[in-house]
């Protein structure tokens, strides 16, 4: 049994069904890779996870653990984190106050807002700063130690290149590195499938709300994910 | 047209005969103090008071989305409007309607400021300029504070004659109030007063003037509910300040308006008959009837915020007089612009104004 | 002319004590609480009750009636306002308002029409006076009312900034959804929320009581008067309502001057030229004048 597991999840905002039962499962310490075009229902699957939708149907399992019902608040003490899309920061309060914020659930680890600070050197100047005046990257940066700040088993990460230039993006994925190879668990969205396939052990490509390929990044061609991307996999798959 | 195309219609057979039936109503009610007593006939003048009270108040909140709680300065302001006009020499008759346009024509500046605070704010600042008024119109030597003063020349009819054109008066203003409000909500303003009681600021988006829509419902609330702080005069002959600006009677609206279905047309008519009669059984029970009111309505805006008349237009589908159109996707009823239909379907379409 | 003013500073320091719960309420909720003023009053009959039948003092009897309100709070959130708060931005405002009708009678129909007050309970401390150079009498109860709204908004400008439970109740302020996700319990933060403007309610009810009379309807009043000083301070700061309390007390003390009916008109007087003062300035986009979350990110 896998370490996360989603099983047969739907979402619905409204009567749109936004995720149209997925399921997959992701071990402890791998990297998986969410890829898709826009409004495949990436952003609304990790949402779910971390407690933000509640399902119309599925499951949500994290060990022996159904998180199905359990609000999004006690999701993040049971050791799952999101780094949402858009950040979503608390614009009005400072950037060392945003760090706090993520211990409020209050589970045991290492992470602190000094080592977030040595992860982002560029934050140090900014600790006392409102998060509203910061760069893109530096709220980025403070997003994602925010959300490390509860010391979570499982990471989500919500396109946290969106918005930004391309070295602050390797700086954010050089970062990211470091975490992986400390054993975190990550799912991440990424719109640059090379990047997504690069840093990641397995990838799923949805498709207006269902997977459409699943597969070990190391293995796979980027010509089936990119079919996959575009609903061209499907297709090509009936006449055989 | 082909076939497949939807039929806008505003209602059918039943609503047609709710048309009627309202008619048959009115002309039974203008005919019927001849059957009544003279108690009998006072209170049929309260019921048609709090109907235009419930009606406008619905007006403001139920489709212009302002809550208020201060409405009491226009019911205070009509009622000494009419001592001030009638004092100055007008006929008390007419000094009633005079005072009803002045307290109108008084809210259109007061409207310019008010309605740029939103919600909350909206609400208590209304209850703010109530709170002043009030103490202004202490000030007055006429009024003699808190002591108060009465519509003395309205004692030349004898007390029949008084009554019974007290009587036609109110169920005329009703009648005339609770048309125009009909008319507007079916007008083109009608669409764009729907739109704002949707979603406002989708409604903006699309070109309804929200601030204009709003200032004619809260120019439109004064109006009526001037008139009706005036026919309350007429019934009780005394004016204390006191009474007249009491927040109590904003309470009353609002239990009316909860009770009865906010947002719809029959909800507050239906709210003003259901407080009518809680208060002809329950009103001699003095403070516990207070309570009483204040608990049903905190249970309806928790448990059914739509009220009666929403809960079973809701249920059943079913709308007397329509303010919206009905749209249909069959083939056979051709459209029309009716003035009566029924039955009106789930989708209400808004038209931009 | 020096004493009236320094008597309206002081008188000021009650109004912000009665109106930093109904603005903390507002910002953290975003709903106005037309129960607040009704609150006050039940607080001040519950001293005077604990005064009348068991001779407490009602200093003492803060440390019963101060708890409950906190309690009635907590209740008011998780059973009232969170409700009514997911039917939209109308609905708390009516069912705040059937609360506080309910609360006045229940209180009159208890309590009767009579005017009560804690003054004859706290003993000299009604009447007692220092004497300030120049001659100035100042009572010793409106410096410690001051005081106590002093140390009241020092210190929850202290909880909200230096504690997790403070930021945890900025968060949900700013954005219920998203300090779930980072581990913030929303529900509980807006109920002790509630909790804490309640206690500050309850406070203000007690000095409202030592420092005049009250009756069952005295609650609109101080609804009023709290809504009035949170709206004139309204920067944003809680430093802003006790500004606020001062101008109002000033305006009030100023229109007690000019003529016998003035105190109250003054009041109303400068709030509305207050509010006209700042709708002109701010053009027509300025929708709200209490403390505006801002919810987005720039």
């Amino acid at each position: 049994m896998s370490f996360l597991a989603v099983e047969d999840l739907v979402v619905r905002h409204g009567l749109l069904q936004a995720v149209r039962g997925v399921t997959f499962g992701v071990e402890r310490g791998e990297t998986l890779a969410l890829v898709g075009a826009n409004g495949a229902g990436k952003t609304t699957l990790l949402r779910a996870i971390a407690g933000a939708h509640q399902p119309a149907a599925g499951r949500v399992l994290l060990g022996d653990a159904d998180l199905t019902n359990v609000p999004s608040h006690k999701r993040v003490g049971m050791g799952i984190a999101l780094v949402p899309e858009g950040r979503k920061l608390f614009v009005r309060m400072s950037v060392e106050e945003n760090l706090l914020l993520g211990r409020t659930a209050g589970r045991p680890g290492d992470w602190s807002v000094d080592k977030v600070l040595e992860m982002f050197p560029n934050l140090k100047p900014r600790r006392h700063a409102k998060t509203g005046h910061l760069s893109g990257g530096e709220q980025q940066a403070t997003a994602i130690g925010r959300a490390l700040m509860s010391n979570p088993d499982v990471l989500l990460l919500d396109e946290v290149s969106l918005g930004l230039s391309p070295a602050i993006v390797e700086r954010v994925y050089d970062a990211l590195q470091g975490l992986i190879a400390s054993g975190t668990t990550i799912i991440l969205v990424e719109q640059d499938l090379s990047r997504a396939l690069s840093v990641s052990d397995k990838v799923i490509c949805m498709l207006e709300g269902r997977i459409a390929l699943a597969a070990d990044s190391k293995s796979v061609s980027r010509d089936d994910v990119t079919k996959a991307y575009f609903g061209l996999h499907r297709q090509k798959a009936e006449p055989a | 047209m082909s076939p497949v195309s939807p039929v806008i219609e505003r209602g059918t057979a039943i609503s047609r005969i709710a048309a009627i039936a309202v008619a048959v109503i009115i002309a039974l009610l203008a005919i019927a103090p001849q059957a009544l007593s003279a108690g009998a006939i006072d209170r049929m003048t309260a019921l048609f008071i709090y109907v235009i009270l419930a009606a406008m108040w619905n007006a403001l909140a139920g489709f212009g989305g302002l809550v208020s709680v201060g409405q009491q300065v226009f019911f205070g302001l009509g009622a000494y409007l009419a001592i001030r006009l009638a004092d100055a020499g007008l006929n008390p008759f007419l000094a009633l309607f005079a005072s009803g346009i002045i307290v109108g024509l008084v809210s259109w500046p007061l409207s310019l400021v008010m309605l740029r605070l939103r919600n909350g704010e909206f609400a208590i600042g209304m209850w703010v300029i109530a709170a002043l008024t009030h103490l202004l119109v202490n000030l007055d030597r006429l009024v003699q504070g808190e002591t108060g003063t009465s519509l003395i020349s309205l004692n030349v009819y004898d007390a029949g004659t008084r009554r019974v054109t007290i009587y036609w008066l109110a169920l005329a203003s009703m009648s005339a109030l609770l048309a125009i409000l009909f008319g507007l909500l079916r007008g083109s303003t009608g669409a764009a007063i729907r739109a704002i009681r949707d979603n406002e600021d989708a409604a903006a988006s699309v070109g309804v003037r929200v601030t204009g829509t709003k200032r004619l419902l809260f120019v439109l609330a004064a109006f009526g509910i001037g008139i009706a702080g005036a026919l309350w005069l007429a019934t009780s002959i005394t004016f204390q300040p006191k009474t007249y600006f009491n927040v109590q009677w904003t309470a009353y609206m609002i239990f009316m308006v909860l009770v009865g279905g906010i947002g719809t047309f029959e909800g507050a008519i239906l709210g003003a008959v259901v407080f009518f009669l809680i208060e002809t059984w329950f009103g001699g029970t003095g403070v516990w009837y207070l309570v009483g009111l204040g608990a049903i309505a905190v249970l309806f805006s928790l448990f059914l915020p739509r009220g009666l008349w929403g809960t079973i237009e809701e249920r059943f589908g079913l709308r007397l007089l329509p303010v919206g159109y009905r749209v249909t996707f069959p083939g056979n009823t051709p459209a029309n612009d009716g003035t009566a239909p029924s039955l009106e379907g789930t989708t209400q379409l808004q038209e931009k104004a | 002319m020096s004493n009236q003013i320094i008597q309206g500073i002081l008188l000021g320091g009650y109004y912000a004590l009665i109106a930093c719960g109904l603005s903390f309420m507002f910002s953290v909720m975003r709903i106005i609480n037309l129960a607040h003023g009704s609150l006050a009053v039940l607080a001040a009959y519950a001293l005077w009750f604990l005064a009348l039948r068991l001779h407490v003092s009602p200093f003492v009897g803060l440390l019963v009636v101060l708890p409950l309100m906190a309690a009635i709070g907590w209740a008011l959130q998780r059973f009232l306002l969170e409700r009514s708060a997911r039917g939209g931005a109308l609905l708390p405002i009516l069912t705040t308002f059937g609360l506080a009708i309910v609360i006045d009678n229940m209180l009159f129909e208890q309590f009767g029409a009579n005017t009560r007050s804690l003054a004859p309970y706290i003993g000299s401390l009604s009447y007692d006076s220092w004497e300030w150079p120049g001659s100035i009498y100042v009572g010793k109860l409106a410096v410690i009312m001051f005081a106590t709204a002093v140390v009241l908004l020092g210190g929850l400008q202290l909880f909200l900034s230096r504690t997790g439970l403070g930021r945890a109740i900025r968060a949900t302020s700013e954005d219920p959804d998203t300090s779930g996700l980072v581990g913030v319990d929303a529900r509980r933060a807006n109920a002790v929320a509630a909790a804490i403007a309640m206690v500050t309610v309850g406070l203000a009810g007690a000095f409202l009581g030592m420092r005049a009379t009250f009756d069952p309807y005295a609650g609109a009043p101080q609804l009023l008067f709290a809504f009035e000083a949170a709206v004139i301070g309204g920067a944003g700061s809680l430093w802003g309502t006790l500004i606020g309390g001062i101008v109002l007390a000033l305006a009030q003390t100023l229109g007690a001057q000019v003529h016998p009916q003035g105190f109250l008109i003054g009041g109303h007087a400068v709030f509305l030229i207050v509010l006209f003062v700042r709708l002109s300035m701010a053009g027509l986009s300025l929708r709200s004048l209490l403390k505006p979350p801002s919810r987005s990110a720039p």
